[in-house]
């Protein structure tokens, strides 16, 4: 059975959603304080949303210098399925484990909406089981959202198909329309997209149950050597 | 010696500044007319225990860009703002 450690920080908010989440796909999970520097005993990590540290200086600033981001890159080295959820993806793009970062959004204001996004790449432990060109809605939660990058990081991104969803109708100005990527090796994905909030029909959308059903095959299939 | 330093942090030219626009948009109907290329930005002051000004200046520019900043969007310099004994 699949292990899920789910970081928090001081500041996290969406833990127990994203834990229950994959606990729902026949997962376990562990609630993991950002003090910890001991990953060995989880299959996959997740950073989930919320405000890490207060958000405060920028959006995931302070979190990357928590200690368990140094065990977070590690386990990315050493090939483990690392997600970002919101807050999750800036506190990877600070930690320099995705490229690009996270401003304001265009409008300057907070968006909570559900969203409906494109699948743009199965190249990535996140979308690996969707199909390309599938249409998934999933709700976000942010008001610094939109992707930057310079344009030889954007360039590469397209090259290597690495940016994994799109939004169809761009809410917060990301360049590209992007609303998820994943490095080089597609074992590391942030979202600002909260697929763990997409999980039944009753509560609008379960669409993200193919995004988590993808990335705890994809944790499995990384044991096997 | 102690010496007081600023440390400003801006976007980076050409990664938009929609707090910057927004409020350069408000300004003429506040009746402030030829006001053009605002930019927003953060600015830290803090007091560094250094031999020397360069010194000072040299931590300060190296905890900005390691933290203070995100230099993928954003530009930071140190300036010194005054000194006094330790």
């Amino acid at each position: 059975m699949t292990r899920v450690g789910v970081v928090v920080f001081p500041g996290s908010n969406c833990e127990y959603d994203a834990a229950l989440a994959v606990n729902a796909l026949g997962a376990t999970s562990e609630l993991v304080w950002h003090s910890t520097t001991d990953l060995s005993s989880y299959d996959a990590i997740i950073l989930p949303g919320g405000f890490a540290h207060g958000d405060y200086l920028r959006p995931g600033a302070l979190a990357r210098f928590s200690p368990v981001m140094d065990s977070v890159g590690r386990f990315a080295s050493d090939g483990g399925a690392v997600l970002g959820i919101c807050n999750g993806f800036q506190v990877l793009t600070e930690a320099g484990l995705l490229p690009g970062a996270l401003q304001k959004n265009r409008g300057l204001t907070f968006l909570c909406q559900p969203t409906t996004l494109t699948v743009s790449s199965l190249a990535s432990v996140l979308t690996s089981r969707a199909r390309l060109g599938q249409e998934l809605v999933i709700p976000i939660n942010h008001f610094s959202g939109s992707y930057t990058c310079d344009d030889a990081t954007y360039q590469e991104l397209v090259a290597n198909d690495r940016i994994v969803l799109t939004y169809k109708d761009n809410p917060n100005g990301s360049r590209g329309d992007i609303a998820g990527i994943a490095n080089e090796r597609g074992n590391v994905v942030g979202l600002m997209p909260h697929p763990e909030r997409a999980m039944s029909t009753l509560l609008g959308s379960d669409d993200g149950r193919v995004l988590l059903e993808s990335f705890l095959s994809a944790s499995m299939a990384s044991l096997t050597p | 010696m102690n010496y007081s330093v600023i440390v400003d942090v801006t976007l980076r030219e050409g990664i938009a500044d929609p707090e910057g626009a927004t409020i350069e948009r408000a300004l003429p109907a506040l009746g402030f007319s030829g006001v053009s290329e605002v930019k927003a930005g953060k600015s830290f002051r803090m007091t560094i225990d250094a031999d020397s000004e360069n010194d000072a200046l040299d931590r300060a520019t190296s905890l900005a860009e390691r933290l203070l900043s995100n230099p993928v969007i954003e530009d930071a310099t140190a300036r010194l703002s005054g000194v006094r004994a330790s």
